[in-house]
């Protein structure tokens, strides 16, 4: 099972800053092992982020993406208490879902 | 024991024909979930080729989109790159590395109540553009800039 992300989600006004990270190995299907195979391809292909169960943002990923990725958005409107919700999908159809609330500007 | 070669070579040539379907279903089946997944855009190797792909073949530069990347990258590995598009109703961003194998890293569809931000990380091969192209009221804009990288990070 896929470790679980990183969430952080502050309102600053009446926007909230949501900072994201996920762990995952982001293969190129480029690099190769010890003994010169090529390691095959292993990415997450989509984010989608929901506030308050709307979308938000839908984000198309290649293997470009840095290995255990960081996505940075701004959700206009968001109030204390909201919830966003993030969930991934890799190229072999994994998933993994987390949650968090929007807290206060400390 | 000739007769069991035999036999035993066909049962091996059936497992093998057998497995060959079982990858072709996994292929099948990955293409359909990922319906929305810009296949053509990601597997393009030129920039032209990804504009195209993503339909801003005649997209126009634009000032009101803000590149936030570092002038020198040490490690191409990772290289954070945020846009800022502050053209109203900014529907779609794109980050395209332009001389990496696979130009196109990234796609974010924003909708309403997203605002035209968006922040990451990407691998760079090598020294070149970056390419933010902001899909805005059915229109494509542009902007780049240069991000010199010192270690490639796509080895």
């Amino acid at each position: 099972m896929a470790e679980p992300m990183k969430i952080r989600a502050t309102l600053q006004g009446d926007v909230a800053d949501v900072r994201i990270l996920m762990l995952h190995p982001m293969e190129t299907g480029q690099r190769k092992d010890a003994k010169g195979e090529i390691v095959p391809q292993y990415f997450i292909q989509s984010v989608l982020v929901t506030h308050n169960g709307k979308t938000v943002l839908d984000a198309q990923w290649s293997q470009a993406v840095s290995r255990n990725p960081f996505l940075g958005l701004r959700i206009k409107g968001a109030r204390v208490g909201d919830k966003i919700s993030v969930t991934w999908t890799d190229n072999k159809g994994e998933k993994r879902t987390d949650e968090v609330t929007v807290a206060a500007a400390s | 024991m000739n007769d069991f070669r035999r036999s035993f070579l066909k049962l091996a040539g059936g497992v093998g024909a057998l497995a060959a379907a079982a990858a072709a279903g996994v292929l099948r089946s990955g293409q359909a979930w990922a319906a929305t997944w810009n296949k053509a855009g990601f597997e393009s190797k030129a920039l032209a080729d990804v504009l195209k792909n993503l339909g801003a073949a005649n997209a126009a530069e634009s000032a009101d989109i803000v590149i936030t990347a570092p002038d020198i990258a040490e490690n191409g590995a990772v290289v954070p790159v945020a846009v800022t598009s502050k053209i109203a109703n900014t529907q779609q961003i794109s980050i395209v590395a332009e001389k990496n194998p696979f130009p196109l890293a990234a796609t974010f569809d924003v909708s309403s109540g997203g605002e035209g931000y968006v922040s990451t990380r990407i691998k760079m091969g090598q020294t070149s553009n970056v390419w933010a192209v902001v899909k805005a009221d059915g229109k494509f804009y542009t902007a780049k800039k240069e991000v010199k990288i010192t270690v490639g990070g796509c080895g």
